[in-house]
């Protein structure tokens, strides 16, 4: 394993075809490093979405190539792209997408059942600040707190990636603080590489590295000298 | 096309496998409503058409031998109309290339013309002629059985002389309409048949000139039939009358009877059980559509369309459906009407049948179809006029859970997650899931009573032919002999055992009640035709006394203990007083029994039989055929296994026809209401399965945690079912019981297991069917939505 995380040739995503097609890739390359937080700016409709889904299995590519560590991500079928998701990958969208018959505990439960060495579902929710509402459906709980319940979710089977889709895309100010600590925590203590899709240029400076994507493509990179912390952003 | 009409287009492109499914339940229905109700008038009319086309009787009754004269008084009694005499006999037949003698029934028809009553339907040739001696006309049923036309022949002993007859016509009567032999529980077209001849050559024949031994009564309008009856008896008691019947107890009649209350009683069970499974999958479907639908109604409503026009636009969805099931049901139940027509005329013999597509059926059957539409709206319509259009275009409220009482046990925290939501899914949704279990179990308890027929059936036929009446055959005799006889009929050969019995008619009465039987002689210890308990264990005939069928003592409301009043009807007018000392079990008829000795003393004889059992040498029946073919004191030869033989093929063909019916139509069941249960389940759910699918879990996992539901629901309503199904299949047996049968509740283990297993296995292909669309969650679509 070298020490680059992902790492993207000319990678292409078309939508559609013939005069309809949209582009949303046009060739992105990017490196990133394992164990940094990157944050990845750009305007709507610019290709950010797309790019996540890509690196975390979700999605196919139409051309080039996406590489975690020495996997070529782009070459693998259905089957192994669920087994990358489920051994590597730790997901947190914008809408928690919680099973609401389940408590947050269980929500928990259920990925550390599938998952090879997790760590309990408690300790999960302890790190994100959670050990009082473990039992709580989702329909009981904040906007805050079901985004914390879906990143224990994510960092209980110790993901190597963590991908996040505007997770604060829903919550006020202080919440989303809430969540971008439970964040950095993750990735201080486990080193997880995490990457931050947001539309709000200030949390760039909590990041290692900022990305910012333009039309399909990266248009610049940015290594941040002195981070911050989430408590101290503000927007 | 108004805005929301081509919305409700739009909607049926997309949901029209769902659509179809409750469709084809509907059909269901619709089908087996039109059958029920076209099928039952078509009967009902023909029959009446029949009998009053053809002059069939109301009164009948037989006698040993009354002179002519007598004649004029029954036609003057009052409330007669007609009266009809006519000389009827029983006579072994001889009939080329068949080995076994058949048995006669021999009639006779007016020197000239023809009868007045019961009057003959010509099918081909003509009637015999006055002065022909020796012809006669067939029924059609026995000769088709062996390919008669007229100038066959064939020979019959008739007066202990054997005599050739000439066939010179085929004919339908209404009186055997469905044709029974005398000593037979089932029909046999080739071993029985119908002949009539001219008066005058069968009394020749019989000795009866100017006498007759059976006549026929048209009544008044007016008449009171119970008034007419004895009258009769009392004018024909002198010559050995039999008591006097009305058409209730008249064998043709009442197995048409028998057949209508069955055809009555499937058109009340059935169709609401197919249109009850609709009305609640629409209600399941409307009901998820309107939940996905809310923004769009508070939109509408918001635009001022009133809740009557947008309930409406669902009832219209609704209606569609039911439409459709209508008109399939109305093209499979046209098309199945059919085939059941050609069933009723191979087993009853109509000359005509009135089954014509009635529009009043068609009518009905649709207007069921679509209260049900209604009825299965009518909740989703009540939450479209309580939705308010400024709630209704916010989201809904995220779906809340609550622990159930296995939470608070902690027993979840030992469950797969998979199961605890399953579990949790289904007490949030209790009415649905109690639904879904509800139409499973329907259509396992429809597969049950379907197979329930053949089990009762073959219970039937093992306690009849097995238990009871083990002999291989019977010979009935013309004239009673002494045991001298019995032994002559011993030294026939390939005869292995005898067992002698008597058989005269007889009126038993219990204070009020009364019913006119035949009262049957047996040894007390009889080894060929016995008499069986409850567990269809042999008892042996009381010494003193009568023993009872359980059905004839419900019909004279006698037990153990009670005194009947015998009336004999031999001529003799004796009366005797019988103490009831045994009630025995048996599902076929009206059996009375008697120690053999105690009824000859009774009837003041000595050791006489008029009826031998046979135990068979089955290599030489031959011998023994030819031999009884000739016997001048044979009346007729009962063959029981070889009538059970030719029962189980027909009846196995048609039991065929009808459990794949029944399979059919509860795989239809099944299927409408897992399809939609796993749609639904699927539209509601699809959002957390594609989360799970991004969590990393596999298809397959996913596609668990969708059917652990769905398992669970089959699981327990397999088992509930069976019990249905038993509690259906009492319903039938009360419901077929007549006095002429009796259905046993027998239902096997075979038959449970068949119908669990096909339930299964349809719940399995249905789910299956849905299940690929798990294959087809969009991942990605699920994290651009919030719910
Ligand atoms: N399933 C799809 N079919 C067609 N076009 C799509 C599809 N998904 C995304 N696109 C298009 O691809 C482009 C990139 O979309 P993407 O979701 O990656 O943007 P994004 O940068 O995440 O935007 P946002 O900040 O609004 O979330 C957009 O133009 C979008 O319209
Ligand atoms: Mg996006």
């Amino acid at each position: 394993m070298t020490s680059i995380a992902f790492r993207t040739e000319k990678l292409a995503k078309v939508y559609g075809a013939g005069p309809t097609a949209v582009h949303a890739l046009r060739g992105a390359d990017l490196e990133l490093p394992l164990g940094e937080m990157t944050v990845l700016l750009g305007h709507s409709g610019s290709g950010k979405s797309t790019l996540l889904n890509i690196l975390g299995g979700l999605d196919r590519a139409t051309s080039g190539k996406a590489y975690f560590g020495d996997l070529e991500l782009t070459h693998l079928k259905d089957r192994e792209l669920t087994r990358y998701r489920r051994e590597h990958v730790g997901f947190v969208f914008q809408f928690y997408n919680l099973v609401p018959s389940l408590t947050a505990r269980e929500n928990v439960a259920l990925v550390t059942e599938i998952a090879r060495g997790p760590m309990p579902a408690e300790e999960a929710l302890e790190r994100v600040n959670l050990g009082a509402r473990m039992d709580h459906f989702p329909a009981q709980m904040s906007g805050g707190e079901q985004q914390r319940v879906a990143i224990a979710r994510a960092i209980a089977k110790r993901p190597r990636v963590l991908l996040c889709d505007e997770p604060t895309g829903a919550l006020d100010i202080q919440t989303g603080v809430t969540v971008l600590e439970a964040l950095t925590g993750v990735n201080n203590e486990m080193g997880t590489t995490t990457v931050i899709i947001t539309h709000n240029a200030e949390i760039q400076r909590i990041a290692h590295r900022t990305l910012v994507m333009a039309d399909g493509q990266i248009v610049s990179q940015e290594v941040n000298q002195n981070r911050v912390q989430p408590s101290e952003v503000s927007w | 096309m108004s805005m929301l009409d081509r919305k409700l287009v739009r909607d049926f492109r997309r949901l029209w496998a769902q659509g179809l499914a409750i469709g084809l339940v509907a059909a269901a229905g619709v089908m087996t409503l039109l059958l029920g109700v076209a099928t039952y008038q078509s009967l009902f009319e023909t029959r009446q058409a029949y009998y009053e086309r053809y002059s069939f009787a109301d009164i009948f009754a037989s006698a040993t031998r009354a002179p002519l004269g007598l004649m004029d008084r029954i036609e003057a009694l009052p409330g007669v109309a007609l009266a009809s005499a006519r000389i009827e006999q029983r006579a072994v037949l001889d009939i080329e290339g068949m080995d076994e003698p058949a048995t006669g029934l021999i009639l006779s028809i007016p020197d000239t013309g023809e009868a007045l009553l019961n009057r003959l339907y010509l099918a081909e040739g003509r009637l015999p002629e006055a002065g022909h001696a020796g012809e006669a006309v067939v029924s059609q049923a026995f000769a088709d059985a062996h390919g008669f036309r007229p100038g066959d022949e064939l020979s019959a002993i008739m007066g202990g002389v054997k005599r050739s007859l000439t066939i010179s016509g085929i004919v339908l009567s209404p009186e055997f309409i469905y044709s029974i032999g005398g000593s037979d529980i089932l029909p046999d077209d080739k071993r029985f048949g119908i002949i009539w001849m001219r008066y005058s050559d069968a009394a020749a024949s019989y000795d009866l000139t100017g006498a007759f031994n059976s006549v026929s009564l048209k009544l008044q309008r007016d008449a009171v039939v119970p008034g007419v009856i004895g009258a009769l008896d009392d004018l024909l008691r002198p010559y050995g009358g039999q008591g006097a019947y009305d058409r209730s107890q008249q064998i043709s009649d009442q197995f048409l009877s028998a057949e209508l209350t069955q055809l009555q009683a499937m058109s009340y069970i059935m169709p609401p059980i197919f249109l009850g499974v609709a009305a609640f999958l629409l209600n399941m479907t409307l009901a998820r559509l309107i939940s996905l639908e809310r923004e769009q109604i508070g939109l509408l409503k918001a635009l001022g369309y009133g809740s009557g026009a947008i309930g409406w636009h669902y009832t219209k969805f609704a209606l569609t459906i039911a439409a459709l099931g209508t008109l399939i049901g109305w093209g499979f139940g046209a098309w199945a009407g059919r085939g059941m027509a050609s069933l009723y005329a191979e087993f009853y013999k109509f000359p005509f049948l009135l089954f014509q597509d009635r529009p009043s059926s068609f009518l009905i059957s649709g207007l069921a179809a679509m209260v049900a539409a209604v009825l299965g709206s009518l909740q989703a319509v009540r939450n479209v006029a309580a939705l308010s259009p400024a709630v209704a275009m916010q989201p809904p409220a995220p779906p809340v859970y609550r622990r159930f009482f296995l939470d608070r046990l902690g027993w979840t925290r030992m469950f797969p997650q998979g199961l605890t939501m399953a579990l949790r899914n289904l007490t949030r949704k209790p009415v649905r899931a109690l639904l879904t279990v509800v139409g499973v179990s329907l259509s396992t308890g429809l597969l049950v009573t379907g197979l329930f027929t053949t089990d009762s059936l073959e219970y039937i036929i093992d306690a009849t032919y097995f238990r009871t009446d083990r002999q291989h055959a019977t010979i009935s005799l013309a004239l009673p002999v002494s045991a001298s006889g019995v032994e002559a009929i011993m030294r026939l050969p390939g005869v292995m055992a005898v067992e002698p019995t008597r058989t005269i008619a007889v009126n038993l009465r219990n204070h009020l009640s009364s019913r006119r039987t035949a009262l049957t002689g047996k040894p007390a210890n009889p080894e060929l035709s016995r008499v069986t308990d409850s567990d269809l264990e042999p008892v042996p005939l009381p010494q003193t006394g009568i023993a009872l069928s359980s059905m004839l003592a419900d019909i004279l409301q006698a037990r153990v203990g009670d005194m009947l009043t015998v009336e004999l009807l031999d001529g003799s007018e004796k009366v005797i007083e019988l103490p009831v000392t045994l009630i025995v079990t048996q599902f076929m008829g009206l059996g009375a029994y008697m120690e053999i000795s105690e009824l000859n003393r009774a009837l003041g004889e000595s050791d006489l039989a008029n009826g031998v059992h046979l135990m068979l040498d089955e290599d030489r029946t031959e011998t023994l055929y030819d031999e009884v073919k000739d016997l001048p004191m044979a009346a007729g030869l009962a063959l029981q296994r070889k009538s059970l033989e030719m029962f189980r093929e027909t009846i196995g063909e048609n039991l065929g026809i009808s459990m794949g019916i029944y399979i059919a139509l509860a795989v239809l069941i099944v299927f409408g209401v897992v399809y939609n249960t796993m749609r639904i389940q699927l539209s509601e759910r699809a959002r957390e399965l594609a989360s799970l699918r991004i969590l990393g879990f596999t298809r397959l996992e996913v596609s668990v945690i969708l059917l652990t539901e769905l398992a669970i629901l089959t699981a327990v309503a397999i088992p509930l079912g069976c019990v249905l199904g038993y509690v259906m299949g009492i319903g039938m047996s009360e419901g077929f019981k007549s006095e002429l049968f009796r259905f046993p509740l027998v239902i096997s283990r075979a038959s449970y297991t068949t119908a669990g297993l096909v339930v299964l296995a349809a719940t399995i292909v249905s789910a299956a069917i849905v299940q690929r669309r798990v294959a087809n969650l969009d991942m990605i679509a699920v994290l651009k939505t919030r719910e």
